[in-house]
């Protein structure tokens, strides 16, 4: 308990962000969501606001439904075959499961980082960055070399990468490899950053500089990130929900989460006594 | 497995039976030698004939002559040659672009009952004697327009193809990982996008070597010509009339009473079997590089 | 719509609707696969309709005659099947044990070394075509039966119906050994795929009794894999059944049953090879379709068979013919 306290003490400058918040309209209103995978529940009657430029971080131990969650808010849930939903998400008040639209058109507006990097082998650094533009057909070049430069900047990857972006993107290490990733989504434009535990296969190191991205992020996007690291959720994030069992238990600041949290089961697993 | 059979074999037999068991051993595994050396050996004799017989009857004629009336000397095969050319060409306009777009299906949009029943019409399909694809497109091509034609011989070879290269392009497309479909879809890249321009690029390797061993199938296949393109002796412009093909005028000449036809039909057998061990060593070239890099992540 | 818009410059093109580019390609893919269905209708199909007019002629008969007389448009179909189960049943005969035999050395005896040049020759054997290997057989192994391998065994097994008879060279066995050497890889390659699933735990288990190298092959592979094996020999079979060009240069193409294996035979493949493009009335044209039909039937069972056992043995994954 003490170590996050002194974590969170030491990004106490960071908390003044969350009250400049530009905008009322919060990111993703959630009601009533349920998930199954076939018959299995993944997510029960889960409501939660998300506010907009803001990192929210959601944490919960193995099989809570984090990772499900997550990747409902910008459909990718419905690649699994089998699965079935009820209840209701909004982004910036437009229903994301309305008949009138197509997954794609969510899906350039809230951009995903994997768990693992997957830069598309054949294609270059910068044809990596690119992709999501080119194949929405955007081929001026003059906006593709301005974008290319700025995503390569925000994921703090330019310098690293300026002078060989014609090499593949595979041949970058790991931790490169995410921030490619995290320039390739930024490159769309999205208005929400989503993120399914972007760090777990990464050295400490990488970790941190992908961290460090995410604070330069925050002011520009809002952003979400699953954790099962719970130093990295009180480190990086505004705002803390807390999942077990597919249900929402608890969401607040992080702050507050991490240090007198209201619920008791919360209370356990920020203090490890299960995770 | 070794190591075992090393220390089994170092325990040294002490009676009658065990002797016996030991050299029966040995026995049976000379027997399998010879089985295995029985097996091989047509290879080499083939080639061996093909390259003593052919050889010298591959002239410059040979490749640009096109056959001489029964019973003159001469003439060579070039009509044919260029004939199989042809018939290859239309067979991979209708089987290449039907068999990756199927393979697609299966492994892109298909579910699992429709795919089973598709894999399974597609194996049966691969088990049709090519002659009977000749009478199909016999009846359906070649009586309806009163004419063989390379049309018709183009199409029979293609819809052998169809099922050979569906298959293949499935296996390949299922080896991509689904994580690059993924990232393509978190882009909102439209799905048809994420298929042409990620995952077919990505295993256009595997694909193409499909469709090599496919038109080296092909490029052998006589019976499902006899009765389409049925052979010519003379050039070829119109694709509407019947067309010379390379297997068909080995077997006509091979079965002729001539005996300087036999040469031909050697030289003949020899381009045909070069061009197949062409394609076979380009396949095994792409097919070592795909395996060093088996796995599209690199770490 | 909300204040945060970054201040970028160009927006992605916001289509909200169905698109219809996505649809049509997954239509499109659609097509390609239904392709499969198509062709099977149309297989069946043809070959039923041209048949029609021999089955209505010669009815069930049509598989019981023996008589092949073009002159008096009388057509039947028996020695034709005889000719395709015999040529086939030698071929099997001689490439399953061979087959088999080579599969064993391959994944049992031979060192690496040794295995992969002879895979790979094995694999060059299936690429020969079948019209190659008829070239070489009317040249080169045809009068060598009948020079020295036919002689041989009609004096050493002359008592047998089989080997009795005038020697030609082109004949029934002719035809059986040139299909055996054409369907010997492919047997050869689903017996090591058999040889190779037999799981280690049970040839361990024979070594731990104190089994010798083939007591162990015997006991605890072979018995294994008998099933596999045995469906290894089926699909050689099928492809046996197909073959055309190779058996039509060396088998004779002579209409007649007869017991020995020295006198000329016909195949269904064969016969069509050869006649159809000289079908001079309605009713041979037919009856040549109505062996067609006949041939796929047969190929379309025991390939059906195949495909069966060799399921059960990889649950779902099939082999490729």
């Amino acid at each position: 308990m003490n170590v996050i306290e002194s974590l969170i003490s030491m990004d106490a400058k960071s908390l003044n962000v969350k009250n400049n918040v530009k905008t009322k309209l919060p990111v993703f209103e959630i009601r009533n969501f349920k998930l199954w995978y076939n018959t299995f529940q993944a997510l029960n009657d889960v409501s939660i606001d998300i506010s907009a430029n803001l990192v929210t971080a959601i944490i919960g131990p193995s099989g809570c439904g984090k990772s499900s969650f997550i990747r409902s808010l910008n459909r990718m849930h419905e690649v699994n075959p089998g699965t079935r939903m009820d209840g209701s998400i909004k982004l910036f008040g437009e229903d994301i499961f309305s008949n009138k639209i197509e997954a794609a058109y969510i899906r350039r507006r809230v951009g995903m980082v994997f768990q693992k990097s997957n830069p598309f082998p054949t294609m270059s650094i910068a044809e990596n960055v690119l992709v999501g533009l080119r194949l929405n057909g955007i081929t001026k070049k003059a906006i593709l070399k301005q974008r290319l430069e700025e995503s390569l900047r925000l994921a703090a990857l330019w310098d690293e990468v300026k002078d060989f972006l014609d090499r593949p993107g595979v041949s970058l290490s790991g931790g490169q490899q995410q921030r490619l990733c995290i320039a390739r989504a930024l490159a769309v434009q999205p208005e929400v950053l989503l993120m399914d535990e972007p760090c777990s296969s990464l050295d400490p190191i990488a970790t941190m500089k992908i961290e460090e991205l995410i604070q330069t992020l925050r002011d520009k996007i809002s952003i979400v990130i699953v954790t099962h690291n719970m130093q990295q959720a009180a480190r990086c994030s505004d705002r803390t929900a807390f999942f077990y069992m597919g249900r929402l238990i608890e969401y607040s600041d992080t702050r507050t989460i991490f240090t007198h949290p209201l619920n008791p089961q919360t209370e356990q697993y920020v203090s490890g006594r299960f995770g | 497995m070794q190591n075992i059979n090393l220390i089994v074999s170092r325990y040294r037999p002490t009676n009658q039976f065990q002797i016996l068991r030991r050299y029966k051993s040995s026995f049976i595994s000379t027997l399998l030698g010879l089985a295995t050396l029985i097996v091989v050996t047509p290879l080499f004799l083939v080639l061996f004939f093909l390259i003593k017989e052919g050889a010298s009857s591959l002239n410059l004629d040979f490749f640009t002559h096109v056959p001489k009336p029964t019973g003159e000397l001469g003439g060579g095969m070039a009509n044919a040659i260029l004939g199989s050319i042809t018939l290859m060409g239309i067979a991979c306009i209708l089987g290449v672009p039907v068999g990756v777009l199927g393979g697609v299906y299966l492994s892109e949009y298909g579910n699992t009952k429709v795919n089973y029943w598709i894999r399974f019409f597609a194996d049966i399909l691969n088990g049709v004697p090519s002659i009977v694809w000749g009478m199909v497109v016999y009846s359906i091509l070649v009586v309806p327009f009163k004419t063989f034609s390379a049309y018709a011989g183009g199409i029979a070879l293609g819809l052998i193809m169809i099922p050979l290269i569906i298959r293949n392009t499935e296996e390949v497309l299922v080896l991509v990982p689904q994580s690059f479909r993924e990232a393509g879809l978190a882009l909102g890249i439209p799905r048809w996008r994420i298929v042409f321009s990620i995952i077919l690029k990505t295993a256009t390797k595997g694909i193409v070597t499909g469709i090599l061993v496919a038109i080296a199938r092909i490029s052998g296949e006589t019976a499902p010509l006899l009765f389409t393109a049925f052979g010519n002796s003379f050039w070829n412009h119109n694709l509407a009339q019947p067309i010379a093909a390379l297997p068909l005028q080995i077997y006509a000449y091979a079965i002729s009473p001539y005996e300087d036809l036999h040469h031909q039909a050697w030289a003949g057998a020899l381009v045909l079997m070069l061009l197949i061990l062409t394609l076979n060593i380009i396949v095994r070239f792409l097919s070592r590089d795909v395996a060093r890099n088996s796995s599209y992540e690199r770490n | 719509m909300h204040e945060i818009t970054p201040k970028y410059s160009y927006r992605l093109d916001y289509k909200k609707g169905i698109q219809w580019p996505d649809l049509s390609f997954q239509f499109l893919a659609l097509l390609g696969a239904s392709v499969i269905l198509v062709l099977i209708v149309l297989v069946g199909y043809e070959l039923y309709r041209t048949s029609v007019l021999s089955i209505h002629n010669f009815g069930f008969s049509f598989v019981k005659n023996t008589a092949w007389d073009p002159v008096a448009d009388i057509y039947g179909a028996l020695p034709f099947i005889y000719g395709t189960l015999v040529s086939s049943l030698i071929a099997i005969l001689l490439a399953v044990p061979l087959g088999v035999a080579t599969a064993l050395f391959l994944t049992e005896i031979a060192p690496n070394k040794i295995r992969q040049p002879l895979i790979t020759v094995i694999e060059l054997l299936a690429s020969v075509p079948s019209v190659i290997y008829g070239l070489w057989g009317i040249f080169v192994l045809v009068p060598w039966m009948r020079d020295f391998l036919f002689p041989w065994l009609k004096t050493t097994l002359g008592f047998l119906p089989f080997f009795k008879g005038p020697i030609y060279g082109v004949s029934m066995l002719s035809g059986g050994v040139i299909v055996a050497i054409m369907i010997l890889p492919i047997v050869t390659s689903f017996s090591r795929e058999v040889l190779r699933s037999v799981p280690n735990l049970q040839r361990e288990a024979a070594y731990a009794l104190g089994a010798t190298h083939w007591e162990v092959i015997c006991v605890a592979v072979l018995s294994y894999s008998k099933r596999g094996l045995f469906g290894a020999g089926v699909i050689g079979l099928g492809r046996a059944l197909g073959e055309t060009m190779a058996v039509t240069m060396v088998i004779g193409n002579s209409p007649k049953i007869s017991a020995s294996l020295f006198a000329p035979g016909y195949t269904l493949a064969s016969v069509i090879a050869n006649e159809f493009a000289e079908a001079t009335t309605d009713l041979y044209l037919s009856s040549l379709f109505e062996l067609g039909l006949v041939l796929l039937v047969i190929t379309l069972i025991v390939n059906g068979v195949a495909q069966l056992m060799l399921r059960q043995l990889t649950n779902g994954a099939s082999f490729k013919n």
